[in-house]
């Protein structure tokens, strides 16, 4: 097998996941900028609200945070609702834990840390590639992984603090909190994939209106977990 | 303080979601009712905020017309609907609040 080329270095392997994840920052960017704009907005002060895009490293969990602490949410249900909020990454976990299994534990601690969802797409599709290439298959695609991953998570944290930044410098009435609501409209749609995802919003969206009245700011998590369920009955009568 | 304590907390447990199948799989079987239900939890939980956000003010439903964020949150779903695009549906949406709040200002 002289013709075939020698397996990519862990270096290569590194910078072609940061270049590879490169297209997805921007979307990320103006995410992490509205982020922080929002936390000081609901009042969290500046360390407070970088710290949280280092220790939670979730966009949309952090975005609704920055609405629960608005409204002044007791602290187990910001907890508990930030848990639902991220539950879907468990998704990701099952789906490239195969590709990990051989991995020493400080590399599986490494990419589940930089597991969020820019990451899984760029990581995640490159699997799926090599599983449809008959190829040999790189032994340092984990080089790949973290290259994509790290640099979301950098540019998660420059954006951060260019929103925290600015944010001060933002006036209230520019009702930019509003974009919350826009940025989750727009995301919705491609999780609508079928009727069953279709049916677990709208009962969602029906609890959470219904639920407004629920103790403790319940109702986000009461909503989820109606949605759910919704939508394993749509998908169970189907199947 | 208290707010130091959930950053903790809500951290600790996204990781141990990111790490839950990593770290367990061949040690333990994930129930399949599980696996189909983390599907729907994208969907639930975006609409359950968007709806939230938009329909709820000062703690009780409005669903008139004097809501202008329902408008605006109108708008932005047709251009959703018809763009896939994040950024025009955030810039429809606020364009479109912007101008009914400039229209409808006293």
């Amino acid at each position: 097998m002289s013709g075939a080329p020698p397996p990519p270095t862990p270096r290569r392997e590194l910078l072609e996941g940061c270049r590879d994840e490169l297209p997805l920052l921007l979307g990320v960017v103006p995410f992490g900028m509205i982020y922080g704009v929002l936390a000081l907005g609901a009042g969290l002060d500046r360390p407070t609200a970088q710290a949280m895009s280092s220790v939670v490293f979730a966009g949309s969990a952090q975005l609704v945070a920055t609405q629960l602490v608005r409204e002044g949410t007791p602290a187990l249900v910001l907890v508990l609702t930030l848990f639902v909020v991220n539950l879907r990454h468990a998704l990701y976990s099952a789906s490239v834990a195969p590709y990990v299994r051989h991995l020493p534990l400080r590399w599986k601690l490494a990419l589940a840390y930089l597991l969020t969802d820019e990451a899984y797409a760029v990581a995640g599709s490159r699997y799926a590639r090599d599983g449809a290439s008959a190829g040999p298959v790189s032994p340092h695609r984990h080089w790949y992984f973290l290259g994509a991953g790290f640099t979301l998570w950098l540019s998660w944290q420059l954006s951060t603090a260019a929103g925290v930044f600015l944010g001060a410098a933002i006036p209230a009435t520019w009702s930019l909190d509003f974009t919350l609501a826009l940025t989750f409209i727009a995301l919705v749609f491609p999780t609508l994939k079928d009727r069953a995802a279709g049916a677990a919003a709208l009962a969602a969206a029906a609890v959470a209106v219904l639920a407004v009245g629920l103790p403790f700011k319940l109702g986000l998590i009461v909503a989820a977990f109606g949605g759910i369920a919704a939508g394993l009955l749509v998908e169970g009568r189907r199947t | 303080m208290i707010l130091l304590l959930v950053l903790a907390a809500a951290g600790l447990l996204t990781f141990l979601t990111r790490l839950s199948f990593v770290a367990l799989l061949g040690r333990v079987e994930v129930p399949a009712v599980l696996v189909r239900a983390l599907r729907f939890v994208p969907p639930a939980v975006l609409s359950a905020i968007v709806a939230n956000e938009v329909l709820v003010r000062d703690g009780a439903v409005d669903f008139t017309t004097g809501n202008l964020r329902l408008i605006a949150a109108a708008v932005a779903t047709a251009i959703a609907l018809f763009t896939r695009n994040v950024f025009l549906t955030i810039g429809a949406g606020m364009a479109a609040l912007w101008t009914l709040q400039a229209v409808l200002a006293p």
